[in-house]
């Protein structure tokens, strides 16, 4: 896309909502699509197995309205992240489609809608639950829509690693929900998350690099190279499966979890691996990148689940 | 706006006028068996 036309959308997505807009009127769909509810659904489950490994007595009403506040929060973030990444959306091809930069909601009105979200998730979480969860969501969607969105993501190749942070708060939120108190567990859980979005996130750069240099993103492959990405992601890899296995040492999870960890972790450490060992520059030859990718997101959720089916047997 | 835009612009705003109304009603739901739980703690 020529740089001018980019400068146009660029401007025009940061462009108060117009009457070309008013007229064909943003479908609830729209809406719905801003908060990002694919990555809502892994927040809201990761918040429950927050809840869930917490085993504390709480009233099922105020389980609900916890893990709502904090799926509503995680979409605020995602609406703000949208909002303010409109010119970057509109020259990935990954994200051209999204409501603003195709042009089917206005800047303004979201970022109207974006707010009413994370001030209603807040003081939900306020409300049904207190102060400290409430604390808690409002520094996580501020740390996604500030800290990563706004000053990290375009400035800093590690801005996924600190940015991540931020995709690690829900498990956390989810116990302080259930206790009112912090311990060794929700802050491994906070940490597994942390560790495991480097990899996860630079498996992907690997393979759609073209898209973040058209976009002007510096990630890892773009400003280090290949070789350097895949060496980050082997490391973090291995720090990943290390945080793991440390619920188990401080003896917070029982049996089955120490099982999936390890099965789990080895199966990881053999996808980064592959990943490590793969010299391709090609992205049609990044086979083991995309496994990993792949395999990353499902290890997440098989993980928790084992945290939380194990905190349920126990 | 020819006919037909304007016929999808009020079915557009009808569909987002009953997700509002349906939203707005689960929150009365859920802010009244929070207020339950809340009093029943006390």
């Amino acid at each position: 896309m020529p740089v001018l036309e980019i400068e146009a959308a660029r401007i025009a997505a940061r462009m108060p909502h117009t009457g070309a807009l008013t007229h064909s009127t943003s479908d609830w769909r729209d809406y719905f699509a801003l908060l990002k509810p694919r990555v809502v659904a892994l927040v809201v489950y990761t918040g429950a197995v927050g809840v869930i490994a917490a085993r504390a007595p709480i009233h099922p009403v105020i389980a609900f309205t916890a893990i709502l506040a904090i799926a509503l929060g995680a979409g605020a973030a995602g609406a703000l992240n949208m909002w303010w990444e409109a010119d970057l959306d509109i020259r990935m091809k990954r994200t051209a489609s999204r409501p603003i930069p195709a042009g089917r909601i206005g800047s303004k009105a979201a970022l109207e809608f974006a707010v009413i979200c994370a001030v209603a998730s807040i003081l939900l979480m306020q409300i049904a639950v207190g102060l400290f969860a409430a604390t808690l969501l409002l520094v996580s969607i501020l740390f996604y829509a500030v800290i990563y969105t706004v000053w990290l993501k375009r400035r800093t190749p590690q801005n996924i690693v600190i940015g991540g942070a931020a995709g690690a708060f829900p498990p956390l939120i989810g116990w302080v929900a259930a206790t009112g108190h912090v311990t060794a567990l929700p802050i491994l859980l906070f940490a597994i998350i942390f560790i495991w979005t480097p990899p996860h996130f630079w498996a992907l750069a690997l393979f759609v690099q073209k898209d973040y240099a058209n976009a002007g993103v510096p990630m890892l492959p773009l400003t280090h190279g290949n070789a350097e990405t895949r060496r980050q992601i082997w490391l973090y890899s291995l720090a990943l499966v290390a945080t793991t296995l440390a619920p188990i040492a401080i003896g917070a999870t029982g049996p089955l979890y120490a099982v999936l960890a390890v099965g789990l972790g080895a199966a990881f450490l053999w996808f980064a691996w592959g990943t490590y060992r793969n010299t391709a520059d090609d992205p049609k030859a990044m086979k083991p990148e995309k496994r990993l990718f792949g395999y990353s997101i499902l290890y997440l959720f098989l993980l928790f689940g084992g945290i939380a089916i194990d905190a349920l047997l126990r | 706006m020819t006919p037909a835009e304007e016929k999808a612009f009020t079915q557009r705003r009808a569909a987002r006028s009953r997700v509002i109304g349906l939203v707005l009603a689960a929150l009365a739901v859920l802010f009244f068996l929070i207020t339950v739980v809340r009093m029943g703690k006390h």
